[in-house]
């Protein structure tokens, strides 16, 4: 406090010059001299979707902590969801400016409304939605029931939108820390559980060494093109290099994409995946499967494709690598995995490879982007079906959040027949069985790898599907086929799975949505479909 | 004293090595040349001043130079004394108002020229580090316990 008075002491002295008792003059501030600072003009309706997510979070957390127990128990969620929403109907605005071709950078160019940003944005307020329904009554069951969770969700969601959006370095990082330092904290938010501490202890070691990894790669493509806005950089790509032979270049390529790579959880920076997917709370689990990983491509995307678009050479390679070692490492360790929560997260890693051959399609051509346009179907569909799949986690994992083995899901379709039915829609979306969005999302990734002959690639992600197919399909055939193991664990017996209002809906959404994304692929692909940058 | 002598001899070795360096190393890293050289004057008067004191001083080991405070308290305990977390608690609110005053310095000096919307932008930032204050006095954090 004394600081803050003593500066704004300066202030006053300084505007007003004036002088203290013993006639020296504290501090003059020569204002005829320095540059002047150029203020851009602020582009409200373009930042109206992040702002709503930041006035929300702290009107919800100030209104929580000033009423405590006098609010109704839906508050939370029922903010967190109005809020989300309410930032998803400012983006039609923005969708307008895009549909006109009037979309630009703004901002200074730190911004870039297009079409890109706007959809990516919208999975990230799905995810929101989603997991809100889902953690609310989580957080009851398991007695951690405090508006923190719905509040860092939002504020990571708002981090997943700057990211989405960003036109520069500088906000890119900005977004992803926002987004990652409030994930950190929502993976240890179940307080009396080990696990979660521990997933939380990894998740923010090794996801601050690798924002340090990716600032490396910031300060190497500014010593390059000595700028750090996309769109100088790829216009002074070539011509401003201060190594002759490439290297500097390189080497910010390199860092960026291990710095991003970690955060999409791209083989190999995988590792920290099974651990933190396995002890987080199962709903933040899959707010961060879903939300982490759209902003993490968003991001990817946006630097590979629009800043470093001059130079695939460069980087395409390098992403047909990962997406390769993604799709069959991710594919191959899921198999043999014996808990759900981690077999998800190798899907997630496998999923991500598949997502990254919708990059490197459109690293033959960046003109042509089918590649992108893919990508981002994806990354929508598969938003709706891994909040759908951990809803059901959530549900079968029952009190204390453990019940995570294979065997739990033995015989569920005795016991809760809609509630099988509906988790064999997801697993059936994740290993892209037609009429399911996964179908038109892989589909559409696929063939943009084969439009621009890149047929080995097509080949082993068509492979690999088969291998992933088999263990979805294994929980399956559990689900319908084996008998229920008597007495589940710790009391909460055969018939005790409880659904929740709001998870009821969660499921709802999640299911409709992925059926719509295989049946009328073309409600979504209107969108995804046109030049998204 | 010593130091810009040090300087001024290292700035006289890389400017001459400038002149003769081998054309295919860059001017980006020949300029971290004097940062080269100036670690190796910083370790070498390190070691040499240790090494030195090594040599002239008097060795005369026993058990009470052993101790955390020579001449003082003897220390009580084991060293693994668990502290109290309420004054993590504190540093956590410290740092919140540390940091508000990094940005408030650099703004102050430049008051005039962000004008209005300085003020404003300024008054925002204060006010979302007061509603932290607000919710940590309503989770009873101020309290002493």
């Amino acid at each position: 406090m004394i600081t803050v008075l003593s500066s704004a002491l300066t202030v006053v002295s300084a505007l007003g010059g004036v002088t203290q008792a013993d006639g020296t003059v504290p501090l003059q501030v020569d204002n005829s001299s320095g540059p002047t600072i150029d203020l851009p003009a602020i582009d409200w309706t373009s930042t109206a979707p992040i702002l709503t997510l930041v006035v929300g979070a702290f009107v919800l957390l100030v209104v929580s902590a000033l009423l405590r127990d006098r609010l109704p128990k839906p508050f939370m969620v029922v903010g967190t969801i109005s809020t989300a929403v309410l930032s998803g109907l400012f983006t039609i605005p923005l969708w307008d400016r895009v549909t006109d071709g009037t979309s630009a950078p703004t901002i200074a160019s730190a911004l870039n409304v297009d079409g890109f940003g706007v959809l990516t944005s919208i999975a990230i307020l799905v995810a929101i939605v989603l997991a809100a329904l889902n953690a609310d009554d989580y957080l009851r069951r398991e007695q951690v029931a405090h508006p923190e969770f719905f509040v860092l969700m939002l504020l990571s969601g708002s981090g997943g939108l700057i990211m989405a959006a960003a036109n520069d370095f500088i906000v890119l990082f900005l977004g992803l820390e926002i987004l990652s330092i409030a994930l950190y904290v929502l993976a240890g938010s179940h307080v009396r559980k080990a696990e979660s501490q521990e997933s939380a202890l990894k998740y923010f070691v090794l996801g601050a060494f690798s924002s340090a990894v990716f600032l490396m790669g910031i300060a190497f493509t500014y010593g390059a093109t000595g700028s750090t806005n996309f769109g100088e950089i790829r216009n002074s790509v070539g011509d401003y290099i201060t190594f002759q032979n490439d290297a500097f270049n390189i080497a910010a390529v390199v860092l960026l994409i291990v710095g991003l790579g970690f955060k999409v959880a791209a083989v190999p920076f995988h590792m920290w995946t099974p651990d933190v997917y396995q002890g987080a709370p199962s709903p933040a689990t899959g707010y961060m499967a879903g939300a982490a990983k759209v902003a993490g491509f968003a991001g990817l995307i946006r630097v590979l494709v629009s800043a470093l678009g001059d130079r695939t050479n460069d980087w395409q390679p390098v992403i047909w690598v990962l997406a390769v070692a993604s799709m069959v490492i991710g594919s191959i360790l899921a198999v043999v995995q014996t808990d759900v929560k981690r077999m998800m997260a190798y899907s997630s890693i496998s999923h991500a490879g598949f997502i990254l051959i919708g990059l490197e399609a459109s690293g033959h051509d960046t003109l042509n982007q089918k590649g992108v346009s893919g990508a981002v179907f994806y990354l929508i569909a598969y938003t709706f079906i891994v909040l759908g799949t951990f809803t059901v986690i959530t549900i079968v994992g029952g009190r204390g959040d453990s019940n995570h083995s294979l065997d739990a899901y033995n015989g569920l379709a005795k016991r809760k027949p809609v509630l099988a039915l509906v988790f064999t829609l997801f697993l059936l979306a994740q290993a892209g069985v037609p009429a399911t969005s996964g179908f038109m999302a892989k589909f559409g990734v696929i063939s943009a790898a084969v439009d621009v002959k890149s047929y080995a690639l097509a080949l082993i992600a068509m492979l690999s599907a088969v291998i992933a197919a088999s263990f979805y399909l294994r929980i399956a055939v559990r689900m319908y086929s084996a008998e229920p193991v008597s007495g589940v664990s710790d009391g909460t017996g055969a018939s005790a799975l409880h659904i929740a209002p709001g998870a009821r809906l969660a499921l709802f959404i999640s299911a409709v949505a992925t059926l719509l994304g295989g049946i009328l692929p073309q409600l979504l692909m209107h969108f995804t479909d046109r030049g998204l940058f | 004293m010593a130091s810009s002598f040090t300087g001024s001899v290292l700035a006289a070795t890389t400017q001459d090595l400038h002149k003769v360096a081998a054309p295919e190393y860059s001017q980006f890293l020949r300029s971290y040349l004097t940062v080269f050289f100036l670690a190796m004057a910083a370790m070498a008067l390190v070691g040499g001043t240790l090494s030195l004191s090594r040599v002239i001083r008097p060795r005369n080991p026993n058990r009470e130079k052993l101790e955390a405070y020579e001449s003082g308290v003897d220390p009580v305990g084991t060293v693994w004394a668990q502290s109290q977390i309420r004054y993590y608690i504190f540093a956590l609110l410290f740092v919140m108002f540390d940091v508000e005053a990094v940005f408030l310095f650099p703004w102050a000096l430049r008051l005039e020229e962000f004008g209005v919307f300085g003020l404003v932008e300024m008054g925002v930032f204060v006010f979302i580090l007061l509603l932290g204050l607000v919710y940590a006095w309503r989770k009873g954090v101020l309290r002493w316990v």
